[in-house]
């Protein structure tokens, strides 16, 4: 009886998950395109999924979409890898040595409040519109994240590993590269998988204002030509980046730090 | 007998005193290891047992006093005191090999060495055959019995139990009790460990030590220390021998009046 309501249990967890996972957004795709069609809102502001899809198709032929989306994404590659090697080594500095902590510290914490966004008139006056401005920004919001969840991470690391080691005869330099490093790990992974999170953000809206090409300049250009479909094309297609990306660093971890992810279970 | 830790009227206290959390940890706590003994610091929680291990590890300084190990006094961690923690402490990231390896290649000894010695120490807490497995792959009592052999490896002068066996089940306990004394006992022509093992079992004390200091709380104090005369190898005929619950029902009537509800 038992091993049957298992088993049973079991089926019913697997067959219906891709069911249950588009089931929501089906359903939202059918009665919108209804709606559209029966003229029930305005297809100016709300385009039906067909003409979203048709819109892109075009944008995907003519190559204009990877064209902005590879625009954005070099800017956010060269911003977070920036990010990851001045927050990375300066967060590890910052966790391990608390005096140099509290000299920094004061610093940051007046500059950690200011949007990124806040920034971006200044960037446009030091940099001029275009690519660095845009880099410059999302260099920014990525900058913190990778900073405080470094920090976090260092802070962290288990006090009776720390012990652990030292009484088993570790120098300085092993600690830091052998228990400290590997302890931070999970915590930096964190850090890059927010920071790419937050990079996403704040690079449309830096594009929006100070830049003639990438996925959140499209957004804004067909904006002035009214073709809300187009914009929908472009806001879809960030999502799914993004949570391809997410996802990509979620297995790379899992890939890399098997042990941390087996503890979580 | 040559002493190996001498505890030397070590007081620890928290916090100032007149301070809402001030505590006397440990007042004037002295007393002397020899080489190649077991003993056991008991007492209730809060009588200062953790505190006093990690003094002697050198986790932590001593308000007043000094411990010494073979003569010198402590200043800071080392490899001559290993340590056994209660939560294991291994490096999740490193297979058991190489947790038990870890002292070993700090002391620059040759990869072959190195390996060698972890398996016959693997081998001897009884985990040959898991090498290469992590410690999230291993049950609790796995997790310590490489703990153990990480530190034993290591060869310490002087190995720090603080509940090792706190978290592990009652049937799986009562067996690695007898597994630490085989792996501390004297064997390829190394002499016995010298061991310093905190607990709150009354039991697990007789069972392992040659001597138990009883301790009790606010402030922190040595109330007696017992002699365990039952002969070695002690198995489960010493916990059914008579004496061994006289002694069990003795220590206890001694601390029952120094435990107040609390
Ligand atoms: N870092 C600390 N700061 C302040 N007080 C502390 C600190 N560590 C321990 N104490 C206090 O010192 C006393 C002794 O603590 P200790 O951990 O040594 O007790 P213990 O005998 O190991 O208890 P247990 O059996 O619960 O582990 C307790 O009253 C505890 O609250
Ligand atoms: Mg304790």
């Amino acid at each position: 009886m038992a091993p049957v309501a298992r088993s049973g249990s079991a089926l019913r967890g697997k067959l219906p998950r891709a069911f249950r996972l588009v089931v929501l957004p089906v359903i939202v795709l059918v009665l919108w395109e209804i709606g559209a069609r029966m003229e029930l809102f305005n297809p100016i502001f709300l385009p039906p999924p067909s003409r979203i899809f048709s819109a892109a198709q075009q944008l995907l032929l003519s190559g204009e979409l990877f064209r902005h989306f590879a625009d954005s994404l070099r800017r956010i590659a060269i911003a977070n890898v920036i990010a990851i090697s001045v927050a990375v080594p300066l967060g590890f500095f910052m966790g391990l040595y608390r005096p140099f902590e509290e000299v920094i510290d004061g610093f940051l914490n007046i500059l950690r409040p200011i949007p990124p966004l806040a920034w971006i008139p200044l960037a446009i006056l030091w940099f001029g519109l275009g690519e660095k401005s845009v880099v410059f920004i999302t260099l920014i919001s990525a900058f913190f994240a990778i900073l405080l969840n470094t920090i976090a991470g260092v802070r962290g690391v288990d006090k009776s590993l720390v012990r652990a080691a030292l009484s088993l005869g570790a120098t300085r330099r092993v600690l830091i590269l052998q228990v400290v490093l590997p302890g931070t790990l999970p915590s930096l992974f964190t850090g890059f998988r927010i920071a790419l999170g937050v990079s996403w953000m704040s690079i449309v809206a830096a594009e929006l204002i100070a830049s003639s090409s990438g996925l959140g300049f499209m957004i804004s250009y067909y904006r002035e030509l009214l073709r809300s479909d187009l914009i929908l094309v472009g806001m879809l297609s960030i999502g799914i980046i993004g949570f391809l990306m997410d996802r990509g660093l979620l297995w790379l971890e899992q890939r890399l730090l098997p042990w941390r992810v087996r503890l979580e279970l | 007998m040559a002493v190996k830790v001498g505890i030397e009227r070590v007081t620890k206290q928290y916090g100032g005193e007149g301070d809402a959390h001030f505590v006397l940890a440990l007042d004037d706590v002295s007393f002397a290891l020899d080489d190649g003994e077991f003993v056991s610091l008991l007492g209730p929680s809060g009588c200062g047992k953790s505190t006093l291990l990690h003094i002697v590890a050198g986790f932590e300084d001593a308000t007043q006093g000094t411990v010494r190990v073979n003569g010198k006094p402590v200043a800071g961690p080392g490899a001559d005191r290993g340590m056994v923690f209660q939560d294991y402490a291994l490096f999740p990231w490193m297979t058991v090999m190489q947790n038990v390896t870890f002292g070993l290649r700090i002391k620059n000894l040759p990869q072959r060495e190195c390996e060698r010695i972890a398996r016959e120490h693997i081998a001897l807490v009884g985990l040959a055959g898991f090498e290469n497995r992590f410690p999230h792959q291993l049950s609790g009592g796995m997790r310590q019995r490489s703990a153990l052999a990480r530190s034993v490896a290591n060869n310490p002068e002087v190995l720090l139990m603080d509940e090792p066996l706190a978290a592990i089940d009652a049937l799986t306990r009562n067996a690695l009790q007898e597994e630490i004394l085989k792996v501390c006992d004297a064997r390829d022509g190394r002499p016995r460990k010298s061991v310093l093992y905190v607990t709150h079992s009354i039991e697990e004390a007789i069972f392992l030590s040659d001597r138990i200091v009883v301790m009790t709380p606010r402030p922190g104090r040595i109330l007696e220390v017992v002699g365990v005369p039952f002969a070695r190898p002690r198995n489960d005929a010493t916990r059914l021998a008579p004496e061994f619950q006289q002694l069990a029902g003795e220590i206890w009537s001694t601390l029952k009046s120094h435990i107040k509800p609390n």
